[in-house]
């Protein structure tokens, strides 16, 4: 038997609100299928299940606002529903949205005690320590370390959450939800989450910034004929250069493809680019191409127009708010010509495009014009240092004068 | 198809791609890109809208010459023109 828990989808998320489930009890459900919708700051999200199993309750209805690590919904194995254990009936049978909310960090209690034993919950010593001197419940804490352990940061992380939380569920007038969705300003919400998230990185992140200006003429000479070859629909944008190139660069400088975590850096084996993009109403999300290194530019453009479609226009899965490792963010032909971005924790570096400008260059002593595009990376200290950083940028540059093997 | 008519599916197309603007304010000799909030990808996709709705292959290059609502109108009729006496 698991539990089904409210996921944390990002370092600036502390509770989501249920706006639907997609599964009822007894219903099969394997990993990576969508279980619910829930409403985050950053727009309605589908949640997915985190493993294989048999629906036994939901725990929760729609219209309650759930922190980050409570349970939704109870799995049993796939086996058949589980026999009866003399542990159930002292599970309490209401569900949480009866209970009234409290501040997830108080002490825990008979009714809001959480089912997870405390023993079995993945957190380092530290991470416990700390959660003792900040009078956190680890139980009530999604961990966003590696196999979904509790590192410092997030307990550090929900307890400077702990006050958002506490006026945002204990309501006396409303005690089994907060307000409807429609009535928060997700403007503003999604302005205090990214305030969070930035303030966080700015305060513990000690970055540093190198930028380099890479010539873009053989990979628009590229891309155009390619364009000329597809269809409207298979056409690539070469922003999508930039992912690959960014991705595949990552293979020669693998440091920067990871997460600092228990004062350590912790290097990912997956390369998963989290790609920044704005949102209409203002406001921005960063969900996860995963795999990007593997992919064919084809099959990127594909998957990256279908993530932008629902940055726009909702249905984001809560694997790819979760797990990006690195983040890129490409200002396109509006924006400026270098962006220095803030890292979002826990990663450990950001690399930015701006826009692709024509300017005079010297090829073989004659005086050119180029499309040039300044090329940045905001690196974590902690974790690398400008050396590795430059190899990465010099990675990036050396990979996009040969498009066709992109 | 009428150039009122062309002129109503661009616009279409275009609330599709940018819901949140009065596209009836819209300068018809200005670049959309000033007026509008879209990028290369709400671009390529107001491209995509238009060769669903009215079969009119755009090749890259012609891009330009959709940048503002005249030059789209203009540029689809001259191309619906050529389909139908080809």
């Amino acid at each position: 038997m698991s539990d089904f828990l409210m996921p944390k989808l990002g370092a600036d998320m502390s509770a989501g609100t249920l706006v639907a489930w997609h599964k009822k009890p007894g219903d099969k459900v394997r990993r990576g299928d969508i279980m619910a919708e829930v409403d985050t700051d950053k727009g309605v999200i589908d949640i997915e299940a985190f493993s294989d199993g048999i629906v036994e309750s939901l725990l929760v209805d729609p219209g309650t606002s759930v922190p980050v690590g409570m349970p939704l919904a109870r799995l049993s194995a796939e086996t058949g529903p589980s026999p009866p254990t003399p542990t159930s009936p002292s599970v309490p049978a209401t569900p949480i949205a009866k209970l009234t909310p409290v501040p997830r960090a108080s002490v825990p209690s008979a009714a809001t005690a959480s089912p997870v034993d405390l023993s079995r919950l993945r957190i380092s010593p530290s991470a416990r320590q700390r959660a003792r001197e900040l009078g956190v419940d680890p139980r009530t804490v999604q961990g966003m370390g590696r196999g979904g352990a509790i590192t410092r940061e997030d307990i550090e992380q929900a307890a400077a959450s702990r006050t958002t939380v506490t006026e945002s569920t204990t309501s006396p007038a409303m005690p089994s939800s907060v307000k409807p969705a429609e009535t928060v300003d997700r403007n503003l919400r999604m302005r205090q989450a990214i305030a969070a998230a930035m303030s966080r990185a700015n305060r513990e992140i000690p970055h540093y910034y190198l930028s380099t200006t890479i010539d873009m003429k053989a990979a628009l000479d590229w891309l155009a004929k390619q364009n000329e070859q597809r269809s409207v629909t298979d056409r690539l944008l070469y922003g999508v250069l930039l992912l690959k190139a960014t991705a595949v660069a990552l293979h020669v400088v693998p440091e920067l493809n990871a997460f600092w975590q228990d004062d350590r850096l912790v290097v990912q084996s997956s390369i998963h680019l989290g790609v920044a993009v704005a949102m209409r109403s203002g406001g921005l999300i960063a969900p996860a191409l995963h795999d990007a290194d593997r992919k064919s530019l084809s099959d990127l453009m594909r998957e990256f127009r279908d993530l932008v479609a629902r940055v726009r226009a909702g249905g984001l899965r809560s694997s790819e708010l979760s797990d990006p490792t690195i983040t890129v963010t490409s200002l396109g032909e509006q924006g400026a010509e270098a962006v220095y971005g803030v890292i979002y924790p826990p990663q450990v570096a950001l690399v930015g495009f701006g826009k692709v400008v024509e300017r005079p260059c010297l090829a073989d002593r004659n005086l050119v014009d180029r499309p040039v595009v300044t090329a940045t990376l905001a690196g974590d200290h902690r974790a690398t240092d400008g050396h590795r950083g430059s190899i990465f940028l010099a990675a990036v540059d050396r990979l996009l004068q040969e498009p066709e093997k992109l | 198809m009428s150039e009122p008519e062309i002129r109503e599916t661009v616009l279409r197309v275009l609330g599709e791609i940018a819901p949140e603007a009065d596209l009836t304010l819209l300068n018809p000799q200005a670049r959309l890109r000033d007026q509008l909030d879209i990028d290369s990808m709400d671009f390529l996709n107001f491209i995509i809208g238009l060769h669903k709705e009215l079969h009119v292959e755009i090749p890259e290059r012609d891009y330009a010459r959709l940048a503002t609502l005249a030059g789209c109108v203009d540029y689809v009729a001259t191309a619906i023109r050529s389909n139908s006496t080809a």
